[in-house]
């Protein structure tokens, strides 16, 4: 069952700000003067793109996109966590 | 065994999203917020001046927005199945993001990335971390 009415608007001028906000966060991936910068400005794109999958769900009324989302948040910890090991010891596996 | 919970589910609060028109205004009102919070993390990242700054503007404002918008999932589809898991993304979210944040800011301290304008780190150059010394001090 889809979202309609006022809920159906709210939902989608979320997508469409959440959209933007990830737009933004990417100029400072390309811009950022240092790695941390970008890998900070991922973070952002990932939890943005999190709120994204849910606001689907609740849009689309499948509550299956609520696992996309935690599969997501998931995934993008581990890349943080990654990156940042990385950076620091110059691999991630010893 | 869970008698208790019947009520709850005997509402049909669970079985079919959306509801009555309070659910609808408290979803309505959480994805707002939500959206809002994602806003000022997103200006906190363009606008701040160093990492540190931009960190902590969006370690914890998009983790505000996200937490929201979960919680709208919540109202949205009941207290089972998807709603659920929306509440355990919350609690995912909540313990994830500061040790994010805290392993990026570490290795942006052991890259050697300084603080916007003259602020020094507390202590004295290397006394807290001792894998500074591995690092040459002498271009900081």
């Amino acid at each position: 069952m889809a979202a309609e009415g006022l809920l159906g608007d709210v939902v989608l001028f979320g997508i469409l700000g959440a959209i933007v906000v990830t737009l933004l966060a990417g100029y400072r991936v390309i811009r950022g003067p240092t790695t941390p910068d970008r890998v900070v400005a991922l973070d952002t794109i990932g939890t943005t793109v999190v709120a994204i999958a849910v606001l689907f769900a609740i849009e689309s009324g499948s509550g299956f996109f609520i696992d996309v989302a935690l599969v997501l948040a998931i995934i993008g910890f581990i890349s943080t966590i990654t990156v940042a090991r990385y950076v620091t010891e110059g691999d991630i596996i010893e | 065994m869970m008698d208790f919970l019947l009520p709850l589910v005997a509402e049909g609060s669970g079985a079919t999203p959306g509801g009555g028109p309070i659910r609808t205004a408290a979803t309505v009102a959480l994805v707002l917020v939500g959206l809002f919070f994602l806003g000022v993390g997103a200006v906190g990242l363009l606008r701040l001046p160093d990492v540190y700054n931009r960190m902590h503007a969006t370690s914890k404002a998009t983790t505000l927005g996200a937490a929201s918008v979960f919680l709208a999932g919540f109202v949205h589809f009941g207290p089972q199945g998807a709603g659920l898991v929306s509440l355990v993304g919350i609690l995912f979210l909540f313990l994830t993001a500061p040790t994010g944040a805290h392993m990026i800011s570490r290795a942006a301290q052991r890259m050697g990335v300084d603080f916007w304008g003259d602020v020094k780190w507390p202590g004295g150059e290397g006394v807290d971390d001792p894998t500074r010394e591995g690092i040459d001090q002498t271009e900081r």
